[in-house]
């Protein structure tokens, strides 16, 4: 039997182009290309770039100079009772890390009153890992990726001067006092003289669950046992080009490094979900356990150039809080992890002297 | 239904494609919607992203079995040669995106050092060594080779309609009916 003619085939044509644009178009849409103010890691990472000017292959985005570190965490069971977090369990486990200094240029020279980092990756039971990202401030300079990417729009140098415009700069502070009270605090505050003697900030809040099952919100700072001091504002421009890290291999040279592990509860009523925002200093610490670096190596010897230290990598019993800056770090350092990556490593060693540290 | 009562695929392999349908489909609009924004939505669509990879990629090879060992309806004989090498070729290449995107994802977070976390705790093995360059040039493999299988898949779906609105060929029923005989 022959089938019937078949009717209506135009509009059955376009029935099917219709049911196809409508997926293309939910397609594109879920990608963000109807909405092109959407920020993401990569819009966040070409404002950086825009702001640089230029691109270093191979290196971070930001944070681009650095040094690669190496010891063990040894906790005292104290943070057990907080979370369940294996590394919490008493015992000694692996940590490699990195110093670095704020910027995008591998190159540039210590004496800038800029973050001093340190990015920590725990090794764990069962291939589990726990990374950090800390700043020796226990702020940040703004409160989530929006923000951020306006703030590196805004202080993009214009060409004639070199300097970012500063009508448009006055405009993102006057709507930002979080970012200019930063600004004002980091102007203020004394920088630490070595990367051995900084005290290193969680700068968000995370979220701890306990074996048990009782959650708590908590900020974690990493105190050293070298005594603080502060470098000489005054005569930053006069040290010379790596006088930070060098100091630092030298350090290493005369023995471990060591810092303990302060858990800071948030009492009732702080803010976890801004990390502009400092929590007060009547804050109980808990002191679970001490870090100690006895290793230091140029990036091009050690082994944590080729890591992304995103701090939502984390192990079961820490979660991230309600803070939107940590869903930002996360995806901003992974785009600049994925363009790097690609680039191929680093052609130029840097500068920091390659006599490193047993 | 058509006419032409047509010979369906196995049970299984209805069942397979449409759960995987589903999965797929969802797993690439959580791709390219989880690197859109830098919002919270980000790590909360990774922590889909990962495990919903590893269960297509285990739906994948018990679907090829299914495959391998069970008949598949003909193809319309009067069906045109192009539309034949197109449909074989098709096939070939959605069973070979379904099982590689999954292990480009695994090899490539393997390549950069980076735990392959299914859940908090659980964590798979790295079946790569350490390589910045080579995550690099895997991850963005895995990015182009996504969105060739979307394509891909918005030409299944048309070349699907089309069997079924406009030749009427019994090939969508072969798939789509779950009608009992």
């Amino acid at each position: 039997m022959p089938p019937k003619p078949l009717s209506f085939v135009l509009p059955r044509l376009a029935l099917i182009g219709a049911v196809l644009a409508a997926v293309a178009g939910l397609f594109a849409w879920a990608g963000g290309w109807l909405t092109p103010a959407r920020v993401s890691g990569g819009s966040v990472a070409n404002a950086i770039e825009a702001n640089t000017g230029k691109i270093f292959p191979g290196t971070r985005r930001a944070h681009a100079k650095g040094l690669c570190v190496s010891g063990s965490f040894a906790s005292n069971g104290a943070g057990s009772t907080l979370s369940s977090a294996p590394l919490f369990a008493t015992g000694t486990y692996p940590v490699t890390g990195r110093f670095s200094l704020a910027g995008p240029n591998p190159g540039a020279p210590d004496g800038r009153n800029v973050f001093h980092a340190l990015g920590l990756r725990f090794t764990l039971p069962g291939g589990v890992e726990w990374r950090m990202a800390l700043d020796h401030t226990s702020t940040f300079i703004v409160s989530n990726p929006t923000d951020f990417q306006a703030l590196m729009v805004a202080s993009t140098p214009v060409p004639g001067t070199g300097k970012p415009d500063p009508a448009r700069m006055a405009a993102f502070l006057a709507a930002h006092p979080e970012t200019a009270r930063f600004m004002a605090m980091m102007k203020a505050n004394p920088l630490p003289s070595s990367f051995s003697n900084g005290t290193y900030y969680s700068i968000d809040a995370f979220r701890f669950t306990s074996a048990a099952g009782a959650t708590q919100a908590v900020r974690w700072q990493f105190e050293p046992e070298d005594t603080f001091a502060a470098l000489d504002k005054s005569k930053l421009d006069q040290m010379p080009n790596d006088a930070l890290f060098d100091e630092y291999l030298a350090r290493t040279r005369k023995g471990p490094v060591r810092w303990h592990l302060m858990i800071v509860p948030a009492n009732p009523g702080d803010r976890t979900d801004n990390g502009t925002i400092a929590w007060d200093a009547s804050h109980r610490k808990i002191d679970v356990g001490t870090l100690t670096l006895d290793s230091a190596l140029p990036e091009t010897q050690g082994k944590c150039r080729d890591l992304v230290f995103d701090p939502l990598i984390l192990p079961p019993g820490v979660a991230a809080s309600d803070d939107p800056l940590l869903a930002g770090r996360s995806a901003v350092y992974s785009a600049s992890f994925r363009r790097r990556a690609k680039e191929g490593p680093r052609a130029d060693p840097l500068s920091i002297h390659e006599g490193a540290a047993q | 239904m058509s006419a032409i009562d047509p010979i369906r695929f196995a049970f299984p392999a209805r069942v397979l494609h449409w759960l995987m349908a589903v999965l797929i489909v969802a797993m690439l609009f959580i791709g390219v919607g989880m690197i859109s924004t830098a919002s919270p939505t980000y790590p909360l669509l990774l922590s889909w992203h990962r495990p919903l990879g590893i269960a297509i990629v285990v739906l994948a090879l018990v679907r090829l079995i299914v495959r391998l060992t069970h008949r598949a309806p003909p193809l319309p004989a009067d069906l045109p040669m192009i539309q034949v090498l197109a449909a074989k070729g098709s096939h070939y290449l959605l069973y070979a995106a379904m099982i590689a995107m999954p292990l480009l994802g695994w090899a490539m977070l393997s390549a950069a050092g980076s735990p392959v976390q299914m859940w908090p705790g659980f964590v798979l093995p790295p079946i790569l060594p350490h390589s910045a360059l080579i995550f690099g040039w895997l991850r963005w493999a895995h990015g182009v080779i996504g969105y060739l299988f979307f394509a891909l898949i918005l030409a299944h779906l048309g070349a699907a309609l089309f069997h079924g609105l406009v030749r009427r060929d019994g090939v969508l029923g072969s798939m789509a009916s779950f009608k009992a005989r």
